[in-house]
C-alpha cells in the first residue's frame, strides 16, 4: 500500500552532508521514508546512494545535517546504535561471519540466554522459525560458508528482519540472486511492508524497482534531484533524471551496439580452446574467439562462466585440453603468460581481485603497464600523469582527479579504472567478467559502447554477463553454460532473444 | 537452496577434522611409548604430563582466545617471566604476604594485556608488533628488578609446591593441575556458551561483518588480550610454584610453545575456527613428545624442538588443505 503523505515519516534526513578527501559525496541531501512503503533510492554511480546508506547505518559519521527517527533527532554513532534504533541493513556484499552457523549469524548479538549462557537449542529453534517464516529451506545448524552467496544473502535478510526493524535498508540485495530468489525476496518485502516496515530498496534493475517500489528518491551528483511516486514517473523520465540529461535519452541504447566483426565471420581465430577443463570447476569445452569478435557467455550464477574464463587467463590451471593462440599451441599456466600473449582479464569482484583501493586512480591505471615493462624501467611521473589523464578523459572517470583514492570512487568508476588499466597494455583479447554488475545505467551504456568500439577496432572480447539483454546487444556469438558445462553456442543473428537463451539454459540442449 | 540433513552433517563434521587428527596422534604417540618403554603405560605418566605443563596449558588457553580472533600475542612468555620475578621479589625481598602478591601479579598481567589490546584496537596496529613491544618491555622489566634469579623460601609457596593431591589408585596431581583444569573449564564455557565467546569467533570470521552486525568489536578485541594477559600472569604464578624462583630467563620462548599448542590443537591462525579442547590436546602432544624423548634417554632434549617443528608443518599444511577445500 502506497504511503500517505499525511503520515509522519518514520525516518527523515535533513540537509545531510558528507565529504571524503577529494570528493563531496553528499551535499545537503533531504530524504523521507514513511512506514509501510517500499522506497527506491535511485542515482548513478557516485550519486551518493551508498554514502547515504552508510550514514544512516552509522558506518560513516555525517559532516552536517540531521537524522530524525520517529520525530526525534537522533545521532547514529555506529551500526549497533542504528540497529537498536530500528534501522537494519543488508549490504550488497554479504556481511556475515562465514565460520559461524546460520543460526548464530541470524541471532548473534541477540542470542537467547539462560543463566547468562547462550541457550543453544532455543537459538536454533528461533533461527529455524525465522527462516521458515520467510519460506526458506536452510539448515540453520550448518556453517554459513557451506552455502552459496545467494543463500548467504537470504540469511542476511533473515537476520535483518529478525531484529524487528522499523526501517529495513536493502542495498543491491538482488544482484546475486536468481529469478526465483528475487521472487521470494519480493514476497518477503511485501509482507514486511504490509506489517508497517519502511523498506529502502537500492537496485540497478529498473524493472525490479518498478515492480516493488511505491516511491523513489533520485540523487544526482551528491544532491537531491527529486522525490517521485513510482506510478507517476515513466522509466524514461527516471533515467533522464538520474543522469541529468534530456528525457528523450533512453539511457540504454535500444538498438544493437554490436557491429559486424572487422574481418568478417571467417576471420582467423585469435584463440581456440579444445576440450579445456578443470575438474570440479568446469567440464571440457570448445571455444573459438576471432579477432574483432565479441563472444558472450550466458548462464545462471554458478554455471561455470567465471571458471571457464579463468582458465583462459591462466588464473586457474586446466586439468585437460589445450589452447591455441593465433594457431600456435600455448600453455597458459599463469596470468603472466596469458598477459604476454595479449590477454587481459577484468574479474567480477573488482574490489578483492582487481583494484587496490588504497592506491590512487593514477597508480591503479599504470599498474599493469608498469608490470609489463618490468620494474627496472619505471615510468616517469609526468608520463604517468599523461596516461592517467588520457584514460580518465577517454572513459569519463569521475572524479577526474588522478590522485583520488580508488576506494572513494563509486562502483562504475572503479570498473572504468580497471578497464583503463588493461586497455593501456593494448590487449588482443579482453575478458570481461560482469563488467556492468552493480553499476548504473549511464555508466553501463558507456561501458557497452566502449566494448563495441574496441571490437570494431579488431580486439577480441569475451563478455560474461548475467543480463541477457546486454549479452544480446553486444555479442556476435553467445555460449550458454549450465551446471558447469558449455551446453550451446548460438550465433546472434537477430533471431536470438532473451527468452530463447533462457529456454536453452533451462533445457540444457546440446547444439 | 534446499538442504538435506546428510550434507549438513558432513559440512558440520569437517570442522572437527583437525581435532580428530590431534586426538589420533595423541593416542598413537601414547601407544608407541607404551610398547617401546617399560613403565610408560601408567596413569601417573599421563598425570605428570599435566603437572609439568599446567602453566603452559593456562597460557595456551589465553592464546586460544587471541588466535581465535585472528590475532597473536607474543608477550605471554615475557609476562610469565615478569610474574615469577614480581612474585619472588615482593615475597622474598619485601616480605609481602603471598595472598596479596598473587592477586597483584594477576592484576598486573591483565592490565598489561588490556593496554596492548587497547593499543591494537585504537591505533589499528598489527597485534604482532604491539605484543612484540610488550614482550621486550616485560622481559626488560624483569632485569630492572634483578639480574639474577631470586629463589623463594616462603612457606606458603613451598607448601603449595610440595602438596600432592592424592587420587584413587596411588596416583596424584599437584594443585596447579586443579587450577589449570579450572581455567580450561571456565574458558570452555566462556568460549562456547557466552556472548563474549561467540563474539570472539565472529571477530575471527570477519571483523568487518562483526562490526556491521553491531557486535561490540572493540570490547571483544581488548578483552581477548586482557584474557591472555590474565592467563599469562596466572601461568607465571603456577610456574613460580613449580620453579620456586623468579628469574628473567624463565619461560623463554614460551609464547612459541603456546602458539604451537594452539595450532596443533586445530585452531586456524587466521581466526574464527578452533576449539578449546583442541588446545588441551595440543599441550598434551607437546608434553608427550618431551616425555617420549626423556624415556628414550639418549636423544638430546633439542629433539623435542625438532619434532614440534615437524608437527607444526604438518598441521599447518593440514589446515591449508581443509580451508582450501572449503573454498571450492
Amino acid at each position: 500500500m502506497p504511503a500517505q503523505s499525511a503520515q509522519q515519516p518514520v525516518l527523515e534526513v535533513r540537509g545531510i552532508r558528507k565529504e571524503f578527501p577529494g570528493v563531496v559525496a553528499l551535499d545537503g541531501v533531504d530524504f523521507r521514508l514513511f512506514p509501510g512503503e517500499v522506497h527506491a533510492l535511485m542515482g548513478e554511480n557516485g550519486a551518493g546512494k551508498s554514502t547515504l546508506i552508510k550514514v544512516l547505518t552509522g558506518v560513516h559519521p555525517s559532516d552536517g545535517g540531521e537524522v530524525v527517527l520517529d520525530g526525534r533527532p537522533v545521532r547514529i554513532a555506529g551500526p549497533l546504535q542504528a540497529q537498536l534504533a530500528g534501522i537494519s541493513t543488508v549490504y550488497q556484499e554479504v556481511n556475515l561471519c562465514p565460520n559461524l552457523s546460520v543460526a548464530e549469524n541470524i541471532l548473534i548479538g541477540r542470542e537467547p540466554r539462560r543463566f547468562g549462557l547462550v541457550h543453544w537449542s532455543e537459538l536454533r529453534r528461533r533461527a529455524a522459525e525465522s527462516v521458515a517464516d520467510l519460506d526458506l529451506d536452510i539448515d540453520v545448524s550448518a556453517p554459513l560458508d557451506s552455502y552459496s552467496t545467494a543463500v548467504q544473502q537470504l540469511v542476511a535478510i533473515v537476520r535483518a528482519v529478525e531484529v524487528s526493524a522499523k526501517v529495513l535498508i536493502l542495498d543491491e540485495p538482488t544482484s546475486s540472486l536468481d529469478r526465483e530468489e528475487v521472487r521470494q525476496l519480493f514476497a518477503v518485502m511485501r509482507r514486511l511492508r504490509d506489517q508497517g516496515v519502511a523498506i529502502l530498496f537500492v537496485s540497478h534493475f529498473l524493472d525490479q524497482v518498478y515492480e516493488i517500489c511505491d516511491r523513489m528518491t533520485v540523487l544526482l551528483g551528491g544532491r537531491l534531484e527529486g522525490e517521485y511516486l513510482t506510478g507517476e514517473l515513466r522509466q524514461v523520465d527516471l533515467v533522464a533524471r538520474m543522469i541529468g540529461g534530456e528525457p528523450s535519452d533512453p539511457g540504454e541504447p535500444s538498438d544493437s551496439a554490436r557491429r559486424e566483426p572487422a574481418e568478417g565471420a571467417d576471420a582467423p581465430p585469435f584463440l581456440r580452446a579444445d576440450g579445456l577443463a578443470r575438474s570440479g570447476a568446469i567440464e571440457p569445452y570448445d571455444l573459438t574467439i576471432r579477432s574483432g569478435e565479441v563472444v558472450g557467455l550466458a548462464g545462471l550464477l554458478g554455471s561455470g562462466r567465471t571458471e571457464a574464463a579463468r582458465l583462459l587467463f591462466g588464473a586457474d590451471h586446466s586439468t585437460r585440453g589445450s589452447v591455441r593462440i593465433e594457431g600456435a599451441e600455448v600453455s597458459l599456466r599463469t596470468p603472466r603468460t596469458a598477459i604476454s600473449h595479449g590477454i587481459a582479464f577484468c574479474p567480477e569482484d573488482r574490489k578483492t581481485e582487481g583494484l587496490i583501493g588504497e592506491l590512487t586512480v593514477r597508480e591503479n591505471i599504470v599498474l599493469a603497464l608498469q608490470a609489463a615493462r618490468g620494474w627496472t624501467r619505471p615510468l616517469s611521473g609526468t608520463r604517468q600523469d599523461e596516461i592517467a589523464l588520457h584514460w580518465i578523459r577517454a572513459l569519463g572517470i569521475r572524479p577526474g582527479n588522478p590522485e583520488a583514492l580508488v576506494r572513494n570512487l563509486s562502483g562504475g568508476n572503479q570498473q572504468k579504472v580497471l578497464l583503463a588499466r588493461w586497455l593501456i597494455t593494448d590487449p588482443k583479447l579482453l575478458i570481461l567478467d560482469e563488467p556492468t554488475r552493480g553499476i548504473d545505467v549511464g555508466a553501463k551504456a558507456e561501458i557497452q559502447k566502449l566494448v563495441a568500439d574496441l571490437a570494431g577496432d579488431g580486439m577480441s572480447v569475451l563478455f560474461i554477463s548475467a543480463e541477457l539483454e546486454e549479452v544480446l546487444r553486444l555479442c556476435h556469438r553467445v555460449g550458454v553454460l549450465r551446471d558447469r558445462r558449455l551446453v550451446a553456442e548460438l550465433p546472434n543473428d537477430g533471431s536470438l532473444t532473451p527468452e530463447s537463451i533462457m529456454a536453452t539454459i533451462a533445457s540444457g540442449a546440446q547444439s | 537452496m534446499t538442504s538435506n540433513p546428510m550434507a549438513g552433517a558432513v559440512r558440520r563434521g569437517r570442522q572437527y577434522v583437525p581435532l580428530l587428527v590431534t586426538s589420533v596422534l595423541l593416542v598413537l604417540m601414547f601407544s608407541v611409548g607404551s610398547v617401546q618403554y617399560d613403565g610408560f603405560l601408567s596413569g601417573q605418566v599421563l598425570l605428570n604430563l599435566l603437572i609439568d605443563n599446567a602453566f603452559l596449558l593456562v597460557v595456551a588457553v589465553g592464546m586460544t582466545f587471541v588466535v581465535l580472533t585472528g590475532g597473536i600475542d607474543l608477550s605471554v612468555g615475557a609476562v610469565v617471566a615478569l610474574s615469577t620475578m614480581l612474585s619472588a621479589w615482593l615475597v622474598e625481598r619485601h616480605g609481602w604476604p603471598p595472598l596479596l602478591v598473587i592477586p597483584l601479579v594477576l592484576v598486573v598481567g591483565t592490565v598489561a594485556g588490556f593496554v596492548m589490546g587497547w593499543v591494537i584496537h585504537s591505533f589499528e596496529i598489527q597485534p604482532f608488533i604491539v605484543t612484540l613491544a610488550g614482550m621486550f618491555l616485560a622481559r626488560g622489566l624483569c632485569y630492572t628488578i634483578s639480574i639474577d634469579s631470586i629463589s623463594i623460601t616462603d612457606p606458603t609457596y613451598t607448601a603449595f609446591a610440595q602438596t600432592r593431591i592424592p587420587l584413587p589408585g596411588d596416583l596424584f596431581v599437584s594443585p596447579s593441575v586443579l587450577v589449570a583444569v579450572g581455567v580450561v573449564a571456565v574458558a570452555f564455557v566462556v568460549l562456547h556458551h557466552t556472548r563474549l565467546g561467540r563474539n570472539v569467533y565472529a571477530l575471527g570470521g570477519s571483523e568487518q561483518s562483526a562490526l556491521l552486525m553491531g557486535l561490540p568489536v572493540a570490547r571483544t578485541k581488548i578483552a581477548v588480550y586482557a584474557v591472555s594477559g590474565f592467563c599469562s600472569s596466572l601461568g607465571g604464578v603456577l610456574l613460580t610454584f613449580y620453579m620456586l624462583s623468579g628469574y628473567g630467563l624463565h619461560a623463554v620462548g614460551l609464547e612459541l610453545d603456546a602458539i604451537a599448542a594452539v595450532v596443533i590443537g586445530g585452531t586456524l591462525l587466521t581466526g574464527g575456527s578452533g576449539y578449546l579442547l583442541g588446545t588441551v590436546l595440543g599441550v598434551l602432544v607437546l608434553g608427550l613428545i618431551q616425555t617420549l624423548i626423556s624415556f628414550q634417554g639418549t636423544l638430546s632434549s633439542w629433539w623435542t624442538r625438532i619434532v614440534i617443528g615437524g608437527l607444526l608443518f604438518v598441521f599447518i599444511l593440514l589446515q591449508r588443505l581443509i580451508v582450501g577445500r572449503r573454498k571450492v
